[in-house]
């Protein structure tokens, strides 16, 4: 049930785009014991439904820049892939260490964001 | 970083638009870069930073920028997941019960997200996240 309720809050978030892949792997870890790279691969997978859902209404209603947007993607699968070897080679310790630092700059990003 | 600068000072005086164009392209091909790295090191977390990306270098306004973050992060997310899922033993149980409440979610979220100022949820969401990253880094093994 607990794994429902993180689903639909952090589904929420992401279908707002704020970022609620930053907060399902920690809430994974605090509330369930999962091992760091367990709940890093779940959160790409709970991704996956759950974006292309938001994206659909997105697309819809016109709210995707498509301008150079495929050298953003191509680029981006290409390091995408060398990047998960990198987190399957780490030690998991390490990369929740270095998955809290990333997510305390992430944090500081949205708290000085300034409003427009 | 020099190719970044420019598009932000000059974003279209001075340079030819070819050459503005050019420069685009390859802030792109840079931010898709950065992106595709957090995507695949971190699991999560590269949607905020192409936010980030998506409105510092290539101007993107807010709304826009959340939206265009998405039709980037799901494809990265399709091969990081692959990788990950192919190397490790994924509980696929807890993979379904999460995708169920995030299908619910994704869809109420893009529902709101057109009413909702995000100035004070990013605030909120920044407090709880600067606190989970605390827990996560002093955490014991």
């Amino acid at each position: 049930m607990i794994l429902i309720i993180i689903g639909v809050l952090a589904g929420i978030i992401s279908g707002m785009g704020i970022g609620g892949g930053t907060l399902v792997v920690p809430a994974l870890t605090m509330f369930c014991g999962t091992e760091q790279l367990q709940a890093q691969g779940l959160n790409l997978l709970y991704f996956i439904p759950t974006a292309t859902v938001a994206l659909c209404s997105h697309v819809k209603n016109k709210r995707v820049e498509t301008e150079n947007l495929w050298y953003i993607i191509i680029s981006g699968l290409i390091l995408a892939v060398a990047g998960s070897f990198i987190a399957l080679s780490l030690d998991q310790g390490i990369l929740r260490k270095a998955f809290g630092c990333f997510l305390l700059l992430m944090g500081a990003w949205e708290i000085l964001k300034k409003p427009r | 970083m020099q190719i970044i600068t420019i598009i932000i000072k000059h974003p279209f005086g001075n340079y030819s638009s070819e050459r503005v164009f050019s420069m685009r392209k390859a802030a792109s091909s840079a931010l898709g870069a950065a992106i595709g790295i957090i995507n695949g090191v971190f699991g999560a977390g590269a949607g905020a930073f192409c936010v980030f990306g998506l409105e510092k270098f290539l101007k993107l306004e807010d709304k826009r920028a959340h939206s265009t973050a998405i039709a980037v992060i799901l494809p990265l997310t399709v091969v990081s997941a692959a990788v990950i899922c192919f190397k490790t033993e994924i509980d696929w149980g807890m993979a379904l019960k999460l995708s169920a409440g995030g299908i619910i979610g994704g869809f109420l979220g893009a529902k709101l997200f057109a009413k909702i100022s995000s100035i004070w949820l990013n605030r909120i969401f920044g407090v709880i996240m600067i606190a989970a990253a605390v827990q996560m880094i002093f955490k014991v093994n």
